[in-house]
């Protein structure tokens, strides 16, 4: 059986509570940081663990911070990308409703690592008891010495303070992130440079997701090679899955990297309802191309969805069965992301407009039998020209749609009408 | 704290003014229950800003509301995990039951209705937020409840 690690406090009456995070252990990680490692060797130790990025892209976390300037004649910042706008994940907001500290404790360990003083926690607007559970936890720390000046008796002082989002999914790309931070209209900028160079008010920012973050703590109390462990050697760790959709049992999982998606779906989160067979499941938010149901063996870490045709991504399952439409799931997928295009590149701004249109004409039952290779097209447009990962996720995404059900669009088209309906 | 106050403490978190109209338009909004423009150019006089600076994020962000909204909002996700569970189901029953359509408000001020994105809840599809409440696993039979409540 596989213990918890991130999830071990979720149940806990009170968890979210200092007196219950210390009772287990908590902030010993930190003491234990700031007592016996330079900034460096943690650098080193999270490096050494092969942590990779939880918000989606899975980009090394300890090279990362090493790109980060010594000397930068400049603050630094940490922001903490807590803006989980992903259709179909939900990991992080539980983890600040359940357990803030966990998450606080890894920012203070990660901005000593790479010489913060202050961090901004993104959170999106409408996690009202996140933010809540978060101040509160902020002002507990605060009064016990684990934030402020001179925390512990080091010489490191730190400081979090939370920003809310109001409501763009776009502000959860670190870029546009940043943007918003500076009172701006949220719209990604050219990378590079990245953010680890030149970021917040042009100073070096390391922005990380809650779930990369609140790994930290854990890597320095356990130990790297007990990280590296777990899991995959090229993507280890604890994993949270958040499982949703037609399945009996949704909700939050937290199990090693490179668990079959077959064994989480069928298994863990209980399979379809009684009387249905799976059809195809969304392994990582919808900016995730889908994998039809033969494909469910694939393993659940950035290299074997990677090499599988999808992603990994915010590691949000959802589930599909055999009694829905996949053009009205394509069609619902492009329109998220239509709203959510922030505007500044054309392919993305005026091409999803374009899909959309044709989307909800087959999905009508009035598609023309051209309207399939014009749905290629628009995609061809799109990908690898847009700005942003946004124009490239909503391309991939129908393009898997088209691949693997085409049978239905043509449905649609040649029955005029929905056969779902 | 008044109004004023809290706008000025939370500009003291940034080392830029600029920074601060998000979470000043998140306060006024509060206080007044949405942003008509005498509010924004008081937001902007605060903080010592460009008044266009403050109109820009206003109408960016789909939190802040330049109208008024209903006492009650009812937000009902209706993105791939809710719709997988039957949200519109919920979205007719409510248009119904309140004789308005979505994005509408009912004559008497009470209930707004509109569909959001993915409300960050799926584990408990169909989700509606409201006020600042969410409401998960929903059913009509529990619509129905909630509206008595709220009544
Ligand atoms: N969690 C969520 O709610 C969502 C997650 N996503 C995920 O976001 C991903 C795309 O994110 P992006 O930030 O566009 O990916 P990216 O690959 O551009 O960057 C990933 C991270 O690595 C850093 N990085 C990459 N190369 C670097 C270099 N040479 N030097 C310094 N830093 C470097 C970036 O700054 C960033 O922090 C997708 O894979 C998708 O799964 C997308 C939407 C929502
Ligand atoms: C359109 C878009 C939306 C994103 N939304 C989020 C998000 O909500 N949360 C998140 O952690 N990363 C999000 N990302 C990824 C971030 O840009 C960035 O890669 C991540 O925060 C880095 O943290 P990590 O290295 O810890 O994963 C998004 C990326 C794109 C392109
Ligand atoms: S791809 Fe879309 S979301 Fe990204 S910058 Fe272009 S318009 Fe904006
Ligand atoms: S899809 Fe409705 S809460 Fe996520």
């Amino acid at each position: 059986m596989f213990e918890p690690v991130l999830l071990r406090n979720m149940e806990v009456p009170d968890g979210h509570l200092l007196a219950t995070y210390e009772a287990g252990g908590g902030y010993q990680a930190l003491a234990k940081a700031l007592r016996e490692h330079t900034p460096d060797e943690i650098i080193d130790l999270v490096k050494q663990s092969n942590l990779r990025g939880r918000g989606g892209a899975g980009f090394p976390t300890g090279m990362k911070w090493s790109f980060v300037p010594k000397r930068a004649g400049k603050p630094k910042y940490l922001c903490c990308n807590a803006d989980e706008g992903e259709p179909g994940t939900f990991k992080d907001r539980l983890i600040m409703e359940r357990d803030p500290h966990q998450l606080i404790e890894g920012m203070a360990i990660s901005a000593y690592a790479i010489g913060a003083e202050t961090a901004y926690v993104y959170i999106r607007g409408e996690y009202v008891l996140a933010i809540r559970r978060l101040e509160q936890a902020i002002a507990e720390a605060h009064a016990k010495g684990y934030l402020g000046t001179r925390i512990l008796g080091s010489d490191f002082s730190f400081v979090v303070h939370i920003h809310c989002g109001a409501g763009a999914y776009i502000c959860g790309e670190e870029t546009a992130m940043l943007d918003s931070l500076e009172g701006k209209r949220a719209q990604p900028r050219l990378k590079p440079p990245f953010p680890a160079v030149e970021g917040l008010y042009a100073s070096p920012t390391v922005i990380n997701n809650v779930e990369t973050l609140a790994c930290v703590p854990h890597i320095v109390a356990r130990g790297p090679g007990w990280f590296r462990g777990i899991g995959p050697e090229g993507s280890p760790g604890p994993k949270l899955y958040c499982l949703s959709g037609q399945v009996l049992k949704p909700g939050l999982y937290e199990l090693p990297m490179g668990i079959p998606l077959r064994e989480l779906v069928e298994d863990h989160a209980g399979g379809p309802p009684p009387g249905r067979k799976i059809k195809a499941v969304i392994p990582g938010g919808v900016s995730a191309p889908l994998i039809p149901e033969r494909g469910l063996d694939v393993r659940m870490d950035f290299d074997s969805l990677a090499a599988a045709g999808s992603m990994l991504g915010s590691a949000g399952v959802i589930v599909i069965d055999d009694s829905t439409c996949m053009v009205k799931v394509a069609t619902r997928i492009i329109e998220f992301f239509h709203h959510e295009s922030c505007g500044k590149c054309t392919p993305c701004r005026e091409g999803l407009n374009w899909v959309v249109k044709v989307l909800r004409r087959v999905e009508a039952g009035q598609g023309t039998p051209g309207d399939l290779e014009q749905l290629e097209a628009l995609c061809k447009g799109i990908f690898g020209n847009t700005f942003c990962a946004l124009g490239d996720g909503a391309a991939m995404g129908l393009r898997a749609a088209l691949a693997h059900f085409e049978h239905e669009f043509v449905a649609h088209i040649k029955e005029r009408r929905c056969p779902f309906h | 704290m008044n109004m004023r106050e809290k706008i000025e403490a939370a500009a003291a978190r940034y080392p830029d003014q600029r920074s601060a109209i998000m979470p000043a338009l998140l306060i006024a909004q509060k206080e007044y229950g949405y942003l008509p423009g005498p509010v924004l150019e008081e937001v902007a006089d605060i903080l010592g800003v460009e008044r266009i600076w403050v109109y820009e994020l206003a109408t960016f962000y789909t939190l802040f509301h330049t109208a008024p909204v209903g006492r009650f909002h009812l937000q009902l996700c209706d993105n791939v995990s809710c719709m997988l569970r039957r949200s519109e189901d919920l979205l007719g029953h409510l248009e119904a039951v309140l004789g308005i359509e979505r994005g509408g408000t009912t004559p008497d001020g009470l209930f707004t209705l509109s569909t959001v994105e993915c409300l960050g809840a799926c584990e408990m599809a169909p989700v509606m937020q409201v006020g600042d409440d969410y409401l998960g696993n929903l059913d009509i039979a529990r619509i129905d409840a909630l509206l008595d409540r709220l009544r």
